[in-house]
Formats: C-alpha cells, sequence, structure tokens
C-alpha cells in the first residue's frame, strides 16, 4: 500500500469501464498527487467524463481498482483481501471527494444557502449556525455573496454554477472533480466560473482534475494536461508539451480541429 | 385565479342545490340525504387518507426496496389495480369472517377503497419520483447523501408538485366509488337516496339532490387540490418565468 503522506491522491489502477460490448475506459492507469491539477481532454466518446463518474461513484468500474488517498475506493480490505466496497465504506472515502457538474444539478427547491448547507448539516453533522456561516464565506468567495437568498431559477447559469461550486466545497472535500463545467453556459458567463477555479487553485489546497473543452485555460491552469482517446491516455505531459509540441499524430489532429473551431 | 374560479363554483354549486332543495317537494328529503352525505364524506376522507398512506411506502418499496420487499409492493399493486373494488369490498366484508376477522361495516369500506386507490396512487408516486431529473440524485451522491436522505429532502419535494393534479383524479374516482358501499349495509348518500325513492318514487327531485351533493364534494376536492399544487409549487418556480 502507497505511503499515505506521500503517496498519489487519486491512482487508478488497471480500470476498465464497458456498457455492453463497448469499452469505455481500457485498463487506465493513472496517478494524481495532492495538490495537482489535472485536466482532461480529447474527443467526445474517449471516456473521459467516464473517469470522474466513476471516481465520484456515479458509476461501477468493471476492472481494476480506484485508490482515494492511499485507500482503496471501490474495494475495502477484507479477509486479507479486496472485496468490492459496500455501501458503508464508499459514503467514507467518497467524502473526500466533491464534483462540479456540467448542468449544476442545484437542488431547484432550495436557496442558495439552503443549497450550501443541506449535506454540511445532515452528512457531516455539522451545527447549522456553523455551517451557515462557512456556506455564507464560501458563497462570499464566489462572488454571491448578495445572492444567498436567492433560488437557482433566479440565478444565470454562471451564478448557478458558482453556487454548485460552492456547495461542493462545503463538504471540504480533498479532490474536487469539474465535469465540463462551463459547456453548458453562454460565452460571456464563462469567464466568472473560471475565475473562481482559478482562485480555488491558488488559495486552496485541492487536487483538481478537470474535463474541458476551455484549452487555453487548461494550458493556463494545469501542471499536467491528459488527452485522452479510445478510452486510454493517448499522450500526456506538461501543457506546454501537450500543447506546444504534441508528438502523437492523434493528438495534433485533435489539437487542429479543436484550435481552428475555438 | 384558477382557485378562484373553482371557489366560485363550489358557491354556486351549494346555492343551487339549496334553491332547489328549497322547493317544497325538494326540502323533506335534505335532512335524509345529509346524513347519507355524511357517511360519503366520511369514506372520502378516511379512503384518501389511507391511500396516500399506503401509496408512498408502496411506491418507495417497489422502487427502492430489497427483493422481497419489493415483490411484497409489488403484489399489493397488481392485486389492487387488477381486481375491481367491488370485489374487494365483498371480500373484505364476507371472506374474512371465515378467517374469523371481522370488521366494522364502515372500516371495511375505508380499508378497501383506501387500498384499491393506494395502489394506482402507488403508480402516481412512482411516475412523480422517477421524473425527478436524474442530475439531482447525482448531485446527492456527490454530496455523500445516503438515498433515504436524499430521498426525503431532495427528490420527494420535487416530485409531491408533479404528482399533485394526479392524486386529485384518484381522490375523485375514490368518492365516487364510495357509492359501492351500499352493498356492504352502509346507508351513505347513493344508497339513502334508493331507500327514500323506494318509498316516495320522487325520483326526479331524490336523484337530482344526489347529483348536486356529489358535484360539490368534487368541487371541494379539486379546488383543495389546485390550492396545494400552488403551495407546492411556490418554493420550486419561484422566480421562474
Amino acid at each position: 500500500m502507497s505511503d499515505k503522506a506521500n503517496g498519489p491522491m487519486v491512482r487508478f489502477e488497471k480500470v476498465t469501464k464497458r456498457y455492453g460490448a463497448l469499452t469505455v475506459l481500457d485498463a487506465l492507469d493513472l496517478e494524481i498527487a495532492p495538490n495537482e491539477k489535472v485536466s482532461i481532454i480529447g474527443p467526445s466518446g474517449s471516456g473521459k467524463t467516464t473517469v470522474l463518474r466513476m471516481l465520484m461513484t456515479l458509476e461501477r468500474i468493471n476492472d481494476g481498482v480506484i485508490h482515494v488517498d492511499g485507500e482503496p475506493l471501490t474495494h475495502m480490505q477484507k479477509g486479507g483481501g479486496l472485496v468490492p466496497a459496500d455501501e458503508r465504506h464508499l459514503r467514507r472515502v467518497r467524502g473526500k471527494i466533491g464534483m462540479v457538474f456540467q448542468h449544476f444539478n442545484l437542488f431547484p427547491h432550495m436557496s442558495a444557502l439552503k443549497n450550501c448547507i443541506e449535506a454540511p448539516v445532515n452528512v457531516l453533522d455539522l451545527p447549522r449556525k456553523e455551517a451557515e456561516a462557512r456556506a455564507a464565506e464560501l458563497l462570499d468567495m464566489v462572488g454571491l455573496g448578495d445572492k444567498k437568498g436567492h433560488f437557482p431559477s433566479q440565478l444565470s447559469g454562471g451564478q448557478q454554477q458558482r453556487v454548485a461550486i460552492a456547495r461542493a466545497l462545503a463538504m471540504r472535500p480533498k479532490v474536487m472533480l469539474f465535469d465540463e463545467v462551463t459547456s453548458a453556459l453562454d460565452p460571456e458567463l464563462v469567464g466568472e466560473v473560471l475565475n473562481v477555479i482559478r482562485r480555488l487553485g491558488t488559495e486552496h489546497n485541492l487536487t483538481m482534475l478537470m474535463v474541458t473543452h476551455q484549452m487555453g485555460f487548461a494550458r493556463e491552469f494545469s501542471d499536467r494536461v491528459c488527452f485522452f482517446y479510445g478510452g486510454r491516455i493517448c499522450e500526456q505531459g506538461t501543457p506546454d508539451e501537450l500543447f506546444g509540441s504534441p508528438r502523437q499524430e492523434r493528438t495534433k489532429q485533435f489539437l487542429s480541429a479543436v484550435l481552428e473551431a475555438g | 385565479m384558477a382557485l378562484r374560479t373553482l371557489a366560485v363554483c363550489a358557491i354556486v354549486c351549494f346555492a343551487a342545490g339549496l334553491s332547489v332543495a328549497s322547493f317544497a317537494s325538494f326540502r323533506e328529503f335534505l335532512p335524509g340525504l345529509l346524513q347519507g352525505a355524511l357517511v360519503t364524506i366520511e369514506i372520502t376522507i378516511g379512503g384518501c387518507v389511507l391511500a396516500v398512506l399506503v401509496a408512498v411506502p408502496a411506491a418507495l418499496a417497489k422502487m427502492y426496496g430489497p427483493r422481497p420487499v419489493r415483490w411484497l409492493a409489488v403484489g399489493y399493486i397488481e392485486i389492487f389495480r387488477g381486481t375491481s373494488a367491488l370485489v374487494q369490498l365483498f371480500w373484505l366484508f364476507f371472506v374474512l369472517p371465515h378467517f374469523g376477522i371481522l370488521l366494522e361495516p364502515l372500516t371495511v369500506a375505508i380499508l378497501a377503497l383506501g387500498l384499491n386507490v393506494g395502489a394506482y396512487g402507488a403508480e402516481v408516486v412512482r411516475g412523480a419520483v422517477s421524473a425527478v431529473p436524474r442530475g439531482q440524485w447525482e448531485a446527492t451522491v456527490a454530496l455523500n447523501m445516503p438515498r433515504t436522505l436524499a430521498l426525503r429532502r431532495i427528490i420527494l419535494p420535487q416530485a409531491l408538485v408533479a404528482m399533485i393534479p394526479p392524486w386529485g383524479n384518484l381522490f375523485i374516482e375514490l368518492l365516487k366509488a364510495t357509492a359501492l358501499v351500499s352493498l356492504i349495509t352502509i346507508t351513505d348518500l347513493a344508497f339513502k337516496a334508493q331507500q327514500m325513492n323506494q318509498i316516495t318514487f320522487k325520483t326526479l327531485q331524490i336523484f337530482t339532490i344526489v347529483l348536486v351533493f356529489y358535484l360539490a364534494i368534487s368541487t371541494v376536492i379539486t379546488a383543495g387540490m389546485r390550492a396545494l399544487e400552488n403551495w407546492a409549487a411556490r418554493g420550486l418556480a419561484r422566480g421562474r418565468q
């Protein structure tokens, strides 16, 4: 077992995901260090979003093991071996991970503040006062201190996405997953969300894994960029390596197609 | 707006009922029929409450329960949807005593109609819960909520709005089905009317009053459900254009 202090925060070990006959991820090996910011890019259907969804336990894996913070997430130790995790184990390890979705998925019947305190109060058992103070702080941080009482339907897409980020942070995760978080936004609202993520990267100790189509942001923000193709990591490296001098033909094709469109 | 229209409707119905009954020939039937109407209302309310109390757990058991519980729920729903309310009523009233279970007629009426409508209601609840977008469930997983908490705080409140109008339909169905209970010796509105009709042969007067009574009760149900729907939608629709 890896040393908890120095080992990777997230480790995919030969992880395979199939939908029927279709193999979405093929024996994926991927390690992410604590505080590392990793961007995942690639054409649609290449399995990028599936990586995040498996890590959030929204999808079961068919083969392999995912480790988080030094312990298996998808499995647990039992009788000297690894067996598939039960609900209790999943919930304990999953608590270290937070996720922001493409379509925000805010709770429509709750105000911005309520969205941010619901889980801290009922899952972490924080006193309501404390949860409210923390939520208010986080909403301030994402620039929505004056919208605490607003309902999702009263907020713009960019504002909703920022509430969603605050809501995920309120659970104090160690790892944050961002699944195409600006894809559903009007172009003029993309910047405000990216700015919040930028601030998170510099001001918080967070391991961040994001699937994105914002190549400029991935290049500027990430420590590492992974290019997915056909359920595998086709190429990875620092942003300068990957965007500046891609080695693989597929990467070159993808980048030239995206940059032309963008 | 719609609520006001319904309220006006109810008042008009009531006034029409009264004015019709105020004709001397109508008036003599009023006290007896009112008595019957009270029994009908009693069974309707009891049945509706029971239906909701049964439908929600049945739906959740069918959707999320462990296998034996799921089978139980499916069994209940299919039996009570797949057989006629009249047969259920008779079965509870005439067959249960063979097993040593003797129930009051009124209890049997509420039980049979409540369970019958509850079976349909379970499908209404199931439909409304399934209609909540999958992303809402995924958000609860990402926030590490246990499933029961997610259901109670996130999914059911959103499903509630969608299930109120079909419940209104079911409640009215239940009201009309109460006419069956005369067959197990209960003197409800319909039975009282038949009784009086056999004695007096004033068919026109008696059944006109009965018609208006049923309409008035169902109008109240409709108005109540509309009010409930507005109340439930308020939280969800706030600021929505």
